[in-house]
């Protein structure tokens, strides 16, 4: 079917004066492959129906819109914790800034490295999970992603990883655009983290591509910026083998457009995922989105997704949320809930939490609500002599609370708390 | 109000819906063919069609060109294909968008001048129209006093409204219940005023093309402070082949008036798929309360998918006034393919909208249904409960908007939608759209999907039940907060219909 105008005008426009980098023969095939895709399915335009209620114009523009630079007066996040550093600046690996790549139970190498390998176990993983999360809804700035990326990290844990693996993502340049692809593998049995901070980018595409190996465990924190004007678009892909764990949590701050995508595929029987969200955003420009596709494909599995937003001053929140259970995926136990917290008149929720479902031993639930801070709580904590400002902040974290237990590092979630607190502070 | 008439009900279990069930065994009770003279125009559909479905019904010229400018419109609008059906492609020019029975030429000046073969027809489906007494009174039937409930029936007959019942007392209250086309020709201001102010001619393709061939349909008007003295019911009944029927309802409850409107439909078995692309348009003014409930049957198809209605339906309300009130009742157990979406449009401050809806779908049905309240007044509240049940290889979609316009303050809305599966090859879906655009509205979304509980059906089991029974038991009691919202024949009929539609689906 011939795409409409407005997408095939919109995909023309953007890859115009785009070439493809060069690497090792199967590199050039699968960015090839990633670039046929885009261009069958088009890029995402406003009228498309995954796009509802995020207008992707500036993440499809040809170039990025300037974001100012935000400079920082806490400390860098996570600093309590004994971590791997791996610094990106605009997108580009900084090896100066970085920590020997280098670990006990790990390898990991620069993406453009592993990419110029004749013979490397990325060449399994590279736009392969990506390819397979294109069905049944079409994320054409994934393919791009996988088409253009140069830089990033890719990681092969084969054991239990004592240190965090930190990317941090620095943004140096008010127009930079950068576009990483990281690769994760979790070999059977093996465990790593990893955590991902900072702006990035004055634009930002990132992609994230994770198999989990029967048995092995996959921790995932990330914390989205601060007071920033970025535009992101990330994915996340992950493949669950039997009797594994993988845990995702973002915390997301301001930032003007951010849309996370987490796509994940349980093949393996027992398995468990969840994915949650936090975001706290203010003002009218600031729309996050959050979209997760979880498909069961196996027996016994459990998923849960645990979205909360609190917004203030026009922000726009946006949750779509899916959980697909195949046919003769039997005993999921899935759950999904996604919550806003509205603190004035003027910000929006748009939900769109959908289960399909094909098996029938299944327990699968969704809730969704939206609201403004519960007044008899607020009374509750005044009657007690609590300032309202202290009382509203309390009552925030208290909302925010559900989604921050997911995080299984009591260090990592602390830290979080304290920035959360820190925002509140300033934008009470 | 069909089904239930020749059953005995006993206390307690449903021992009813295990008869019907063995009655039916494996039939579709109402799969059979009248044979009455059908007057058809010829097939497809093109501006001479539009012209001549406006003739025979003796339109104003103003009418005419309703029809057309929405046929015009129609033929530059596609398809919509975002529903979770699938479905042959459907050949709009393969099919008959005008016929009625050859003996209603003219139409009858009365119920005794009706064909009585097709009252008869009515007998069978078991249409209260001949048994309700005041029926045969159509002249003077109100000196007898009615025993029960009363129900006026405007009886639709493919496309043409045969009869309608319970008129003069109507008229006492000032009541207006026709058929619609008799409303173009006696009341054309009413219709002007308000035909296609709820669901635009635009506003989707199926309703784009009722508005242009739409042959005929029911017409209320309740005037202002009246409370319509009976419930009114329209059986819709699809009978020539390759026909699709094209109904328009129109609903106008004035300032504090009330009605109850019900709306069932059987249809006899075919084998080629047969389109049904209905409009219904509910307008509630101030302090007006309108209460709509459908039971509908029609040929589901065979246990292979072959046959079977498409039924592609619009249906909205719109309160109006302030502290209007509409509510939605549906039993969709029948249909090949539905695609229905009744929605309440909360204008009025301090305005209600109320969902209740049990969707089955067993063999290969495919259901796709749901609703939207769209939030625009202040402190206005909606409520939504949908049970969603699969069974044999069936999908069944529930689909809905809840809309807060930023003016909507101290909204609120309650949605809860369950859905259950019988057997390990159905599926049920759930795509809700919530959008809240103010913080002084609550928003509660919840949604299950589970199966038919082993402790529930061994409790049952243990007491006696066979394993159907126990499914028909245990599934009424999932249906149950639906099954109470509707009028009291309803339910009853509906609670045999879930048994009926489950037929099968296991052991």
């Amino acid at each position: 079917m011939a795409l409409a105008k407005m997408k095939a005008d919109t995909t023309e426009a953007r890859l115009s004066g785009l070439s493809l980098p060069e690497g090792a023969a199967w590199a050039n095939a699968a960015r090839a492959d990633a670039m046929d895709r885009v261009c069958r399915m088009g890029l995402p335009t406003k009228r498309d129906e995954y796009w509802k209620y995020t207008d992707p114009t500036t993440l499809t523009a040809p170039d990025a819109a300037e974001a100012a630079l935000f400079h920082n007066d806490e400390g860098p996040l996570f600093d309590a914790v004994d971590r791997l550093k791996i610094v990106f600046v605009d997108g580009v690996f900084d090896a100066e800034a970085s920590d020997d790549l280098a670990g006990e139970g790990i390898e990991i190498a620069r993406l453009a490295d592993a990419m110029s390998a004749d013979i490397h176990w990325a060449k399994d993983l590279y736009g392969v999970l990506e390819a397979r999360g294109q069905q049944p809804v079409e994320r054409p700035l994934a393919a791009l992603n996988t088409a253009m990326a140069t830089d990033g990290v890719v990681i092969q844990a084969t054991g239990k990883v004592g240190k965090p693996i930190n990317l941090i993502y620095l943004h140096k340049d008010v127009r930079s655009d950068a576009v990483l692809h990281n690769l994760v593998k979790v070999e059977a049995g093996a465990e790593v983290t990893l955590l991902e901070t900072g702006p990035a980018a004055a634009r930002f595409s990132k992609q994230l591509e994770v198999e989990v190996a029967d048995g092995g465990a996959f921790h995932h924190v990330r914390a989205q910026g601060r007071d920033h004007e970025r535009r992101a678009v990330t994915h996340c892909f992950a493949r669950i083998g039997a009797a594994s764990t993988f845990k995702s949590f973002t915390l997301t701050f301001n930032g003007v457009l951010t849309r996370n995508e987490c796509v994940l595929e349980i093949i393996g029987d027992e398995a468990v995922a969840h994915v949650a969200g936090a975001c706290v955003g203010d003002g009218g420009d600031f729309h996050h989105d959050d979209t997760v596709f979880i498909t069961h494909d196996a027996v016994n599995c459990e998923s849960r997704q645990v979205f909360k937003k609190v917004l203030r001053n026009g922000a726009t929140g946006v949750f779509q949320g899916k959980i697909l259970v195949k046919e003769g995926a039997q005993k999921t136990d899935g759950y999904q809930i996604s919550q806003s917290l509205l603190l004035d008149e003027d910000s929006q929720f748009l939900a769109k939490p959908e289960l399909e479902i094909y098996a029938d031993d299944v327990a699968c639930s969704h809730g969704s609500t939206s609201g403004a801070i519960d007044e008899d709580a607020l009374f509750y904590l005044r009657s007690r002599g609590v300032h309202p400002d202290e009382a509203r902040t309390l009552l925030t974290l208290a909302f925010l609370a559900e989604a921050l237990e997911e995080i299984d590092n009591e260090v990592l979630a602390e830290d979080l708390r304290d920035r959360l607190e820190g925002w509140l502070a300033r934008h009470s | 109000m069909n089904a239930m008439d020749t059953v005995e009900v006993k206390e307690g279990v449903d021992q009813e819906t295990v008869d019907a069930v063995k009655e039916l065994s494996g039939n579709y009770k109402y799969g059979w063919e009248t044979e009455i003279e059908m007057e058809y125009a010829p097939k497809g559909v093109n501006t001479d069609i539009v012209r001549l479905i406006s003739s025979k019904n003796n339109e104003p010229e103003w009418m005419t060109d309703w029809r057309l400018s929405a046929f015009a419109r129609w033929e530059n609008i596609e398809e919509p294909t975002w529903a979770m059906v699938n479905y042959p492609d459907i050949d709009f020019q393969d099919i008959y968008y005008y016929a009625r029975p050859k003996s209603m030429e003219e139409k009858p000046k009365s119920l005794d001048e009706v064909d009585p073969k097709l009252l008869a027809t009515y007998e069978k489906l078991g249409i209260p129209l001949k048994e309700q007494m005041i029926l045969a009174g159509v002249e003077g039937a109100e000196d007898v006093p009615a025993e029960g409930r009363k129900v006026a029936v405007d009886a639709v007959f493919d496309s043409v409204s045969v009869g309608t019942t319970f008129q003069k007392e109507l008229e006492k209250a000032g009541v207006i219940f026709c058929s619609i086309s008799e409303a173009i020709e006696k009341h054309p201001e009413l219709v002007k005023k308000y035909l296609g102010t709820v669901v635009p001619p635009s506003d989707n393709f199926y309703a784009t093309l009722n508005s242009a061939v739409f042959s005929d349909g029911s017409f209320v008007y309740v005037p202002p402070g009246v409370r319509c003295p009976m419930e009114l019911s329209t059986y819709f009944r699809i009978n020539a082949e390759n026909t699709g029927q094209f109904e328009r309802t129109l609903i106008i409850a004035d300032k504090g008036s009330y009605v109850s409107y019900l709306e069932g439909c059987t249809a006899p078995k075919r084998d080629t798929a047969q389109l049904h692309a209905a409009v219904v348009e509910i307008i509630v003014e101030e302090d007006a309360e309108v209460k709509y409930s459908t039971v509908q049957n029609w040929y589901p198809g065979d246990e292979d998918g072959n046959g079977g209605i498409y039924n592609f339906v619009t249906k909205r309300a719109d309160c109006r006034g302030d502290r209007a009130k509409v509510m939605w009742t549906q039993v969709e157990t029948g249909s090949a393919v539905t695609w229905k979406y009744p929605s309440c449009i909360l204008r009025g401050n301090d305005s209600q909208g109320e969902f209740y809806s049990i969707a089955i779908a067993n063999n290969m049905q495919q259901a796709d249904t749901g609703t939207k309240m769209v939030h625009l007044g202040k402190n206005t509240k909606s409520r939504i409960v949908s049970k969603g049940i699969s069974a044999g290889k069936a999908q069944n979609t529930y689909r809905g908007l809840v809309s807060m316009h930023p003016k909507a303050k101290d909204s609120r809305n309650y949605t809860q939608c369950d859905s259950l599966l019988i057997g390990d090859k159905c599926g049920a879906h759930t795509v809700p759209y919530i959008e809240v655009r103010n913080n002084s509205s609550r928003v509660e979304h919840e949604a299950t999907t589970s199966k038919v509980d082993d402790d529930q059906l061994f409790y049952c089991r243990q007491r006696g039940m066979d394993e159907e029974e126990a499914v028909a038991l245990v599934v009424n009691g999932f249906c149950k907060d639906v099954l109470q919202a509707l009028p009291m024949e309803f339910a009853m009929e509906a609670q045999a219909l879930v048994a009926i539609s489950l037929e099968g689906s296991v052991g």
